[in-house]
């Protein structure tokens, strides 16, 4: 299988006196469903900041999607990130746009077709219950919709990596089981690699996945 | 409601740099035709032993545009108790000559020297009347009225200057956001920065409208024409098509200037 996510020695920090992840070594293969589990601030979002480039590595190499991140170029960079989808925590919706038009951004960054993307927004939003709210911006909806928003721009444009930070974090039983859903979703149907990065892992799921766990900086693969 | 609050901090703060431009422009226009027309009533007097043909007065200066001659008829009337024609005759060719000059321009002081000083290596004239007493006061008038209009104008300049830097930094912190997250799904810098670029030169052209609008409206404004109907010009007061292309130029390049701002100052969120 191909791998999808390859790391080697990889260190991460934001300055140089605090190592967050140390010389972590890891592969992710294409189409698997990752959990990287840990405490608050063990250093799993970081990590996952670093699979989208938003910090580079201070040393080892990490590739994703066969780009090379230690030494990204911007339109590179720009390259992967066009076909990743990421969840957030704090779900990053663009408040002056309505619910239908942050779904279809990622779609629009790829050039598609204004019809091709309504389409995708139309069928997108009616799986995550929210085609009534389409006219909508952001803060007129809770914190559960937004995520389902999210969850939707996040798989409009058929990534093949989706990246989610605790994407369930703060959300109601209805809204996470959704979020699970479309998760699994796109992993068993669209064969999407997903790596999320939570404090615990729904029993629910019925998918194989691989889970990594964060402790004092070093990542562990638990079995 | 809210795509209207976006717009109206930037087309306010360039309406208010657009007027003062357009104030000016309107000044300058005033105090030219107010020149022009002082020009066309004021005249040099010169007084001359020998009769010197209007080419030659012409060829003594360039400021001179035209040389009258005064008819000495009326002095002679006024001497007139009973001369009999030949005396009147005789009177007259003894007479010096009396020309009024008019001259291409409302002089300054230094040209109204300028002017004395080469009359004057003509040696048949003998008096020069310049009126330079009259002249220096209605001169300093407009000098110090064109200095106020420009200093005003500067000061509204950098007030509304200032209010941009501000609104700057609002429209810094209100599409940095946008920008950063269409930035984390891998939009390139243009087309992050197009709705702002597309905002900014729709406020321009918004703002340029306005403009065109308020100064239609002054132009037709009974009350605007009666002023400068009182001093006697004639002023353009907005030309439709150099106007409004200058400030819609104007407006454009702010905009633009300060989307460019945004986008150089724009910091990726990590």
């Amino acid at each position: 299988m191909d791998k999808v996510i390859l790391a080697k020695d990889v260190s991460l920090s934001y300055d140089s006196n605090q190592t967050i992840i140390k010389q972590a070594t890891f592969s992710i293969e294409s189409g698997s469903f990752v959990f990287v589990t840990g405490a608050s601030g063990s250093g799993k979002s970081t990590l996952l900041k670093s699979l989208y480039g938003a910090i580079k590595p201070k040393q080892g190499s990490l590739i994703v999607g066969g780009v090379e991140l230690n030494n990204v170029s911007k339109s590179k960079l720009n390259f992967l990130r066009r076909h990743l989808g990421i969840v957030f925590q704090d779900y990053k919706l663009i408040k002056e746009w309505t619910i239908e038009k942050n779904i279809t951004m990622p779609l629009l960054i790829n050039g598609y077709e204004k019809e091709v993307t309504l389409n995708q927004a139309e069928s997108l939003l009616k799986h995550v219950r929210l085609k009534h709210q389409a006219g909508k911006y952001p803060m007129e909806l809770s914190g559960g919709e937004q995520q389902r928003v999210a969850m939707a721009r996040a798989l409009s444009h058929n990534p093949i990596l989706i990246l989610a930070d605790e994407p369930t974090g703060n959300l109601d039983e209805y809204s996470s089981q959704l979020i699970w859903n479309l998760l699994e979703g796109a992993n068993t149907q669209l064969k999407t690699t997903v790596i999320v990065v939570t404090h615990h892992i729904p029993s629910t799921l019925n998918v194989d996945y691989k889970h990594y766990h964060i402790e004092y900086g070093e990542i562990s693969e638990i079995n | 409601m809210k795509s209207i609050k976006n717009h109206l901090s930037l087309i306010v703060a360039l309406i208010s740099i657009l007027f003062s431009i357009q104030v000016f422009i309107v000044v300058e226009r005033s105090i030219d035709a107010y020149k022009e027309n002082l020009a066309k009533n004021y005249s040099v007097v010169v007084v001359s032993e020998k009769r010197i043909a209007n080419s030659e007065f012409l060829s003594i200066d360039g400021l001179i545009n035209r040389v009258e001659e005064l008819s000495p008829d009326n002095i002679i009337n006024r001497l007139n108790t009973g001369m009999d024609q030949k005396n009147i005759n005789l009177l007259k060719l003894t007479l010096p000559k009396f020309y009024k000059l008019y001259l291409t321009k409302f002089p300054t002081p230094k040209e109204i020297t300028t002017l004395r000083k080469n009359l004057f290596s003509n040696p048949s004239i003998s008096k020069i009347e310049d009126f330079s007493n009259n002249h220096d006061i209605t001169y300093k008038l407009l000098v110090l009225f064109k200095g106020v209009i420009l200093v005003f104008a500067i000061v509204v300049s950098i007030v509304t200057m200032l209010l941009i830097l501000k609104e700057l930094r609002i429209w810094q912190f209100k599409h940095s956001e946008r920008m950063s997250i269409m930035g984390l799904f891998g939009a390139p810098t243009w087309l992050r920065s197009a709705v702002l670029f597309r905002l900014s030169i729709v406020d321009a052209i918004i703002s340029s409208i306005l403009i065109y609008l308020i100064f239609m409206y002054i132009s037709t404004n009974r009350f605007v024409l009666q002023q400068f109907d009182n001093i006697n010009i004639k002023v353009v007061i907005f030309d439709t098509l150099n106007d409004f292309f200058l400030l819609l130029g104007v407006s454009l390049v702010l905009s633009i200037l300060l989307a460019t701002m945004i986008v150089l100052g724009h910091k990726e969120e990590v």
